[in-house]
């Protein structure tokens, strides 16, 4: 990649991104950003963006939508479960597109899509992007493509003006998280512990190591995601990241109780956001 | 093409595509070895998509292997185990008896059904188990289809004093009951994994997650070569001795080298052990059979270099089963050893330069060269490796039938990987040919077999 123009600043430069401006007007406000995950399709098309919505109108800073993947490996079982749901009743790929656009047509949150790499890869990068760009979309979460083999994705043309969400890990050396906050736009994804999503009922220590880390290699914004699932957690996690992630309590809110649990639910983890004056 | 991706190096630069500048050519101008081809990209395919979380575990795992490979001491502790634990070097039989349902062409088989465990899995097993004892890792997790490879991790676990946990889809391990005792007999862990199609593919899936949440202490010993690197170079590694040996043993009993060399392909770990003897002997065929399953035409088959388009699944970029949107899709093979949508990198490029060809064997003519073979010399082979019998059998008909006028048949030399033994498969194989009572218990496993 030394054919790619990359600044050490990169995430500094909120210009254009609106993930970038999404955390940084929740830091404004004296907030730490909250990120709320759903799968796209679950448990149908209609319903996806209504909880999506639910999630932008009950304090949700931005939304992370995610494609049903036949083979999600960084999934714990109970995103696993909705996806493979999504599938069986008949989610395509394109369809993310339509939801991504239900949601940034009514709200003015920010939309990101997570998305396995085959996918994209399958649609073709350019014209994947494009395509989110025209819906509206913010970028994409990447869990399982890294920044070495992200070369087309990387040279995405700026005028879509989309982030790019990478993740970094407990096990992540230095020299990567150097490659890897330079090669993000928006923010990076902290990942609290050593493995895959799914509440826990506390996030590991390992998590502010991560965060601090990735600030000290240069990264303007930082959330941290796996296994938070309460107010009392993002509370926790806000007095030392950016944003926290939010994904399978949500999920589990809106296999059990439709969108009004999802909107309950989030409205309870955006009383752990405001920050303490310090 | 959308979907083609550019390889980035080793050093992290952008290398072009060797497929469009003519590395075939540069192959059989001599100009470059296709040997022992380093990783992480083979061609265009290869690579490492793999969650940032697993990047640490693996960069250690090479690091590790680079330095073993180099080690005196490490490949004199692999040929102890190999010559004393695992029986090697395995024989190179001539089968004349079966020679004569290939064209007339003389036909040679190497044994690898007689190694300890019954088939190659054992020289990649032990060598990863190893290298796990190596890091310091005291647990092993592995994934397994029929159960050679989880009977062999088990194996190797047992030996080296490692916990071995074997993540196998629920429904291979009702069909595959007697392999799920005998890794628990090996004090091994069995694990039914019901996510997904509850397959081979899903069993993967399971294994990683346990990998990303318990690597400090444990080592992913992958049972084929694909994956992320260094995985399909380094299973290759362990696997070259297949092709070493049957190169030397053919030269000794022959004193010439091979028309061709037939393997069956499901991720490709025998096939390109085998392989890699011959790669720079551009005389020598080399020819891959995929599990064509019904037919495929039919779409239920395990044909991914035949029908598959490149993708990414487990870590490497590779020929895929994959549909419009990019979802994998579910394989289907008689041989349950076969049934995976992916095939190994190194595969994959070979196709693209048109060192080895990829060819689909249904389960009807598998299970026709099981019986021949069975009957023919007094071997009962494995499914899996019954593709690479009835590819034989074609192979062996198309060079007698293209001889120059002074040539016989015999004139022709075609090895077959004999890459396991059949005793797993021999309640599938009865209830196949329908020789078993109605009411016995076998025949219950055996339908439930057939609805793979």
């Amino acid at each position: 990649m030394t054919t790619q123009p990359s600044s050490p600043d990169t995430t500094s430069g909120s210009s254009g991104s609106k993930a970038a401006a999404a955390i940084e007007k929740a830091r404004g406000e004296g907030r730490t950003a909250l990120i709320g995950y759903l799968p796209a399709g679950f448990p149908d098309v209609p319903t996806s963006i209504e909880a999506g919505i639910a999630l932008a109108e009950n304090g949700a800073d931005l939304i992370e939508i995610g494609i049903p993947y036949s083979d999600p490996v960084m999934d714990g079982h109970v995103i696993q479960e909705a996806t493979v749901e999504a599938l069986a009743q008949g989610f395509t790929v394109p369809q993310i597109f339509e939801v991504v656009e239900g949601i940034t047509r009514r709200t003015d949150a920010a939309v990101l899509v997570m998305t396995y790499w085959n996918p994209v890869m399958r649609m073709g990068v350019r014209a994947f992007a494009e395509r989110l760009a025209a819906a509206g979309g913010a970028g994409l979460i990447t869990p399982d493509l890294v920044p070495d083999e992200a070369a087309e994705w990387l040279e995405a043309p700026e005028e879509f003006g989309l982030d790019r969400v990478f993740l970094v890990a407990p096990s992540t050396s230095q020299k990567r998280m150097q490659t890897t906050v330079e090669a993000s736009r928006g923010f990076v994804y902290a990942v609290s512990v050593m493995g895959v999503t799914g509440a826990r009922t506390s996030v590991g220590a390992a998590a502010q190591a991560v965060v601090d880390a990735a600030h000290g290699a240069g990264a303007d914004r930082v959330c941290v995601g796996l296994g938070v699932s309460s107010s009392a957690q993002v509370r926790e996690i806000g007095a030392y990241a950016d944003g926290v992630i939010v994904g399978t309590a949500l999920v589990a809110a809106l296999r059990d109780g439709g969108v009004p649990a999802v909107a309950e639910l989030t409205r309870e983890l955006s009383t752990g956001t405001p920050r303490t004056a310090a | 093409m959308t979907d083609t991706h550019q390889g980035t190096g080793p050093d992290g630069t952008g290398t072009p595509d060797p497929i469009g500048d003519g590395a075939a050519e540069a192959f059989l101008s001599h100009d470059r070895s296709l040997r022992n081809a380093p990783g992480p990209y083979f061609g265009s395919y290869g690579g490492r998509w793999m969650p940032e979380s697993l990047i640490a575990a693996i960069d250690e795992l090479q690091e590790t292997f680079e330095q073993a490979r180099a080690d005196p001491e490490f490949t004199a502790q692999i040929a102890e185990l190999n010559r004393n634990y695992a029986g090697r070097p395995s024989l190179l039989t001539e089968a004349k008896s079966f020679a004569e349902h290939c064209g007339g062409v003389r036909v040679f088989l190497k044994r690898e059904d007689l190694n300890h465990t019954g088939s190659h899995k054992i020289n990649n097993v032990l060598g990863q188990a190893l290298l796990a004892k190596r890091m310091g890792k005291t647990r092993i997790i592995a994934e397994t289809g029929a159960g050679q490879h989880g009977v062999a991790s088990a194996t190797a676990a047992a030996l080296l004093d490692l916990e071995c946990v074997v993540y196998m889809g629920a429904e291979d391990t009702r069909r595959q009951a007697l392999n799920v005792a005998r890794m628990q007999l090996l004090g091994a862990t069995v694990i039914p994994v019901t996510n997904g199609s509850q397959t081979l593919k899903d069993a993967i899936n399971d294994a990683l997650r346990d990998w990303v949440a318990n690597v400090d202490t444990t080592h992913y010993l992958l049972g084929t070569a694909a994956g992320a690197h260094p995985f399909p170079a380094m299973v290759r590694f362990f696997h070259e001795v297949i092709g070493e040996e049957a190169r030397e043993q053919i030269l000794e009993q022959t004193g010439r080298l091979p028309d061709a060399v037939c393997a069956c392909v499901g991720g490709g770990s025998n096939a390109i052990g085998i392989f890699h003897g011959f790669l720079d002997d551009p005389s020598v065929a080399l020819y891959g059979f995929e599990a064509g399953g019904e037919g495929v035409e039919t779409g239920r088959h395990a044909a991914t270099i035949t029908l598959g388009r490149p993708g990414v699944l487990h870590g490497a970029r590779s020929y895929l089963m994959q549909d419009e949107d990019g979802q994998t899709m579910e394989s289907h093979s008689i041989s349950a050893g076969l049934d995976y949508p992916g095939v190994g990198p190194e595969h994959a490029y070979l196709a693209d330069i048109g060192r080895a060809h990829y060819e689909p064997i249904t389960d009807a003519e598998a299970m026709e060269a099981f019986k021949v073979l069975s009957r023919s010399e007094g071997i009962i082979p494995a499914i899996e490796t019954a593709h690479a019998l009835a590819g034989a059998m074609k192979i062996g008909r198309r060079l007698a039938a293209d001889l120059g006028p002074d040539e016989r048949p015999s004139d022709r030399v075609v090895i077959v990987s004999l890459s396991g033994r059949g005793d797993k498969d021999v309640a599938t194989a009865a209830g196949y040919f329908d020789l078993l009572p109605d009411d016995s218990a076998e025949q219950e496993i055996a339908e439930e077999g057939e609805q793979l």
